[in-house]
């Protein structure tokens, strides 16, 4: 599918908007055009939004007339990865059980990018309870990789990927347990943050691990990251593991590259990765050289044990975490002949296979008995990944990786294979298991022309310098254009 | 008898209900009743995407628990006890599991036997589900409705060690208790509106020495009687079985109210697995060292420092009624009206006899007024009887004692007043009067209830005898 040139970015929208050199009914008018268009082949949306973001868009519109700042997303459409509740719009988390539930409330991200100017046009794919790694665990459908619609877009936040690289919205959100975000913006060849855990508000994110889930962003570009990053950071009353600190505006000052940056390649993260994706790290390496980075390999070896302690942790949380989903107050309920059997009914006819296979390992996990070995080992583990990385960021001050070890692969491949399609979040995972931010940027392509994606790390709270690393990889692509 | 060679070992678990302003996790008040489902919202009915944020007074008044029971209050920490039941939102309860807030405590009978506190922790209430269906239990019921308004109530669960050793004990300890969390302000420890919940853990053992037996846990324990009467049906449940050659098997058994007797709800062996861990949502609370000061300098004085300042004060008084007086509440109001100059006995009388029906209205009688009613009677210028009339006004609707008595007619009728009704009647009632004379003494209550019916109880019965007295002569 070839891509439209012309799209605009989220920061040009504004600054248009703002401008009056167009309207934000105009913007949200061309943008559900092309969901019309383009959204039949591609699936990423599971419900657009029109009418409300054509009313909100008047709203912005009569707010700029009027001259008045409607934020710094003023008429910016948006995709909403569906486990994010929205008041009155169906939340469905990719999932039967929920039946279309209409959540009572807005989660607090929803607001904040309201309270910006940014306009909600719709809800979109992913695997259901964002347990997956391409999308295909959606009840709805598999959302495709708008490179090749033969191929998965990556998951669970597939659908705010494709969107977002279909050019069908230029900002989406997504959530990020253990590469949901990272992963299929590799796959997608668009930008995509996972900021520190805490930073973010988890308040109506449908929670799948709790001590893992992050919200953040997806965008074409690093700019349009951090301007979304922007507008949902912050302290939250209503989640109590939100940070309670000042987080000023990220600002990225590109003008001195990553000059005097210690970035470290870690060495495990390299290990079976495809022989393209590969040349294109040795060329990321060259060129964050030639900007002044100083490049230098190193290891941080509990990463390797991080897949085992993630898949006792995630599985766990989530058993708990989806318990309520029993057919007493809301979603699907399946009748029985008692309350017990009508929650065994509504959980055995509403939930996926992958889903039922994760509760399963989670319940196990924490059972009487297998609690210490699994739980209690893996929370050991956790541990060690965090010490790890503190060691390793003694030394560095960012650490680079491929997002995924291949591209895209295709729909089907891996659906029977759970654990191959585990090890595709093989490089995501410990950044969530250690709570600090990642970002995976676009670097080139592979010879199927598939998007290849880079991984930027840092400790916790220093997301602004992934942010900068990223945007100066972003810029090898310009450079080349030379 | 079989049974005196058994000691019962009894260990109880009190949850009580916080009186916070609002729920343990979110801003929905905390009221007992209101219509099914009004205090409710997207938090306490665990709706998807919702998380917790632990309400800080629901803390210290844990703490102010921890503290009068004796507890070393500590670093703390939540967990999720997992269970499916269509009354808990989520589908888990969030509960303090290996790290409590408070430890290792005791608690002092007015007995002077002390009992032992393993735990006091924090956790949250449930909805309440009606069910439909015929045994009033879930797994039998056709249909059932739940009423989420207690849903996420703050409770303080209370774990006594295994220190208790008879019925009567038990429900010492938990008189005791519930008069000293009411005072700590903490709770209203009203067990009629489930406020405070009792389950029992009840074994048997041949002698004190005989290492513990299997125990079984009593629930649905809704009243002190109910207590006393489940766990003496229990001790004698457990021994037949044993006499009888069987074993005890550990299992939860419900009382039944209308049975007396408690029925086996689940046995160990297909207990529920609770898969605790710790809450992800909810960060561990270190309260720190100055405000636990503040709490322990702020707590106010407990049933025992309250019950030893009423007998120095009242310097007689009989332990059981202290003891009530301050459970009920009433020792601060008895005190005041000492101070008053009021007669001690009488006002406790009064106190623990009649206003303890009414005990809100009790509590908020003014000291001046109620002294002065005590003055009253004291001086005769009221009946006993009359008295409890005034009083029963004083708690129905308030108000000064003098004017309630005049408003009721009860000002004392003149002497001649009287002397000429008394009069008329002995001269009525030659014979009756021939038998008083001769110390019949149930003849005086035909006179007395005669004078009442004739002044329409206007009379005081004490100076009617007076007057009876004076014509025998
Ligand atoms: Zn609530």
């Amino acid at each position: 599918m070839k891509l439209s040139e012309q799209l605009l970015s989220a920061k040009e929208i504004a600054v248009g908007i703002k401008n009056k050199t167009f309207s934000a009914t105009e913007i949200v008018s061309d943008t559900l055009g092309r969901i019309e268009k383009l959204d039949g082949d591609i699936h990423a949306f599971l419900n657009v939004t029109g009418d409300q973001a054509l009313l909100r868009a008047k709203e912005i519109d009569e707010m700029v007339s009027k001259g008045e700042d409607p934020g710094i997303l003023a008429g910016v459409p948006i995709g909403i990865k569906d486990n994010i509740c929205t008041r009155k719009v169906a939340t469905t988390c990719g999932s039967k059980i929920l039946n279309e539930w209409k959540p009572p409330y807005d989660a607090t991200v929803i607001e904040k990018l309201r309270s910006q100017g940014a306009i909600v046009v719709g809800k979109t794919n992913m695997d259901e309870f964002a347990m997956g790694s391409s999308t295909e665990h959606s009840a709805f459908g598999p959302t495709k990789n708008p490179h090749n619609i033969k191929c998965v877009p990556g998951g669970s936040s597939g659908g705010s990927a494709a969107a977002v690289a279909s050019g069908m919205v230029p900002l989406a959100l997504g959530s990020d347990t253990g590469g949901s975000i990272r992963q299929p913006a590799a796959f997608c060849g668009v930008v995509g943050l996972k900021p520190t855990y805490g930073l973010v508000s988890r308040y109506g994110l449908v929670a799948f691990a709790s001590s893992l889930d992050q919200i953040g962003p997806f965008s074409r570009d690093v700019d349009d990251s951090v301007l979304l990053a922007n507008a949902i950071m912050g302290h939250d009353p209503l989640d109590s593991t939100s940070l309670d600190i000042d987080t000023p505006p990220i600002k990225i000052n590109s003008d001195g590259g990553v000059r005097g940056l210690r970035i470290g390649l870690v060495s495990e993260f390299l290990e079976g990765i495809s022989p393209e994706i590969s040349e294109a790290i040795e060329r990321a390496c060259k060129y964050l050289d030639a900007g002044g980075g100083q490049v230098e390999s190193c290891s941080v070896p509990s990463v390797k044990q991080s897949l085992s302690a993630y898949y006792l942790i995630a599985p766990a949380e989530a058993s708990s975490n989806l318990a309520r989903f029993d057919g007493v107050r809301f979603g699907m309920r399946v009748d029985g002949k008692n309350a017990e059997e009508m929650m065994v009914n509504t959980r055995t006819a509403g939930f996926g296979d992958e889903v039922k296979r994760r509760i399963m390992l989670g319940t196990y996990a924490l059972s009487a008995g297998y609690y210490d070995a699994y739980y209690g080992s893996a929370q050991k583990l956790r541990t060690l990944v965090i010490r790890d990385f503190e060691s390793v960021y003694q030394k560095f001050d960012v650490l680079l990786s491929p997002t995924t070890p291949t591209t895209a692969f295709e729909i089907g491949a891996k659906i029977d294979d759970p654990l191959t399609m585990y090890l595709s979040d093989v490089c995501t995972i410990p950044t969530n298991l250690a709570g600090h931010p990642a970002i995976s940027v676009p670097f080139g392509y592979d010879s199927k022309g598939l998007p290849i994606g880079l991984q930027v790390l840092a400790p916790a709270l220093k997301d602004d310098l992934t942010l900068k690393v990223a945007s100066y990889l972003e810029s090898a692509r310009e450079n080349a254009n030379d | 008898m079989t049974e005196e060679r058994y000691e019962p070992v009894i260990g109880l678990e009190v949850h009580c209900e916080l009186r916070t302003a609002t729920k343990l996790w979110c801003a929905c008040p905390n009221e007992f009743g209101g219509e099914p489902n009004t205090h409710i919202c997207p938090i306490c009915l665990g709706l998807p995407g919702t998380l917790p944020v632990l309400n800080r007074n629901a803390v210290e008044y844990a703490m102010r628990i921890g503290t009068a029971l004796n507890c070393e209050i500590k670093p703390s920490k939540f967990h999720r006890k997992n269970y499916f039941y269509p009354d808990m939102p989520k589908d888990f309860q969030i509960s303090q599991y290996d790290e409590p807030i408070n430890v290792q405590g005791y608690l002092d009978l007015p007995t002077g036997i002390r009992i032992g506190i393993e735990r006091a922790h924090i956790e949250e209430d449930t909805g309440k589900s009606s069910h439909l269906g015929k045994s009033g239990r879930i797994h039998a019921a056709y249909g059932a409705l739940v009423d989420y308004n207690r849903a996420g109530v703050p409770l303080v669960e209370i774990v006594s060690a295994p220190d208790i050793r008879s019925s009567e004990q038990a429900k010492d300890y938990v008189s005791e208790l519930r008069a000293v969390l009411v005072a700590t302000g903490a709770t209203d420890g009203r067990m009629e509106e489930g406020s405070l919940r009792v389950d029992a853990n009840v074994s048997v053992r041949k002698g004190p020495d005989a290492p513990f037996g299997t125990r079984c846990e009593i629930k649905n324990v809704n009243s002190l009687r109910s207590l006393v009467r489940a766990i003496e049906y229990e001790i004698k449940r457990q021994i037949e079985v044993l006499e009888d050659g069987g074993r005890i098997i550990q299992q939860t058994r419900h009382f039944n109210e209308d049975t007396l007797s408690t029925v086996a709800l689940r046995s160990k062996e297909e207990a529920q697995d609770y898969r605790y861990f710790p809450e992800p949502d909810l960060p561990p609370i270190s309260p720190g060292e100055a405000w636990i000061n503040k709490v322990k300098e702020e707590l106010p004085p407990l049933p025992p420092q309250r019950r030893a300042k009423v007998k120095e004060i009242f310097g007689t008084g009989d332990d059981g009624q202290i003891i009530t007086l301050v459970e009920q509440d009433l020792d601060g109001l008895f005190l005041g009206v000492l101070s008053h100059g009021a007669d001690g006995e009488i006002a406790i009388r009064r106190l623990l006899n009649e206003a303890a029906s009414q005990i809100e209205a009790a509590r908020k009688l003014d000291v001046k007024d109620f002294a002065a009613l005590i003055g009253m009677e004291k001086s005769g210028k009221l009946s006993a009887t009359q008295c409890k009339a005034v009083l029963a006004e004083m708690l129905e609707s308030g108000g000064s004692p003098l004017q309630i008595a005049a408003s009721l007619g009860f000002e004392g009728m003149k002497s001649n007043e009287l002397e000429e009704v008394i009069t008329q009647i002995i001269n009525d009632n030659p014979d009756a009067f021939e038998r008083f004379k001769a110390g019949d003494e149930k003849v005086t209550q035909f006179f007395v209830g005669q004078v009442m019916k004739a002044t329409k109880g206007k009379a005081n019965g004490k100076s009617v005898i007076e007057f009876l007295e004076t014509k025998k002569s």
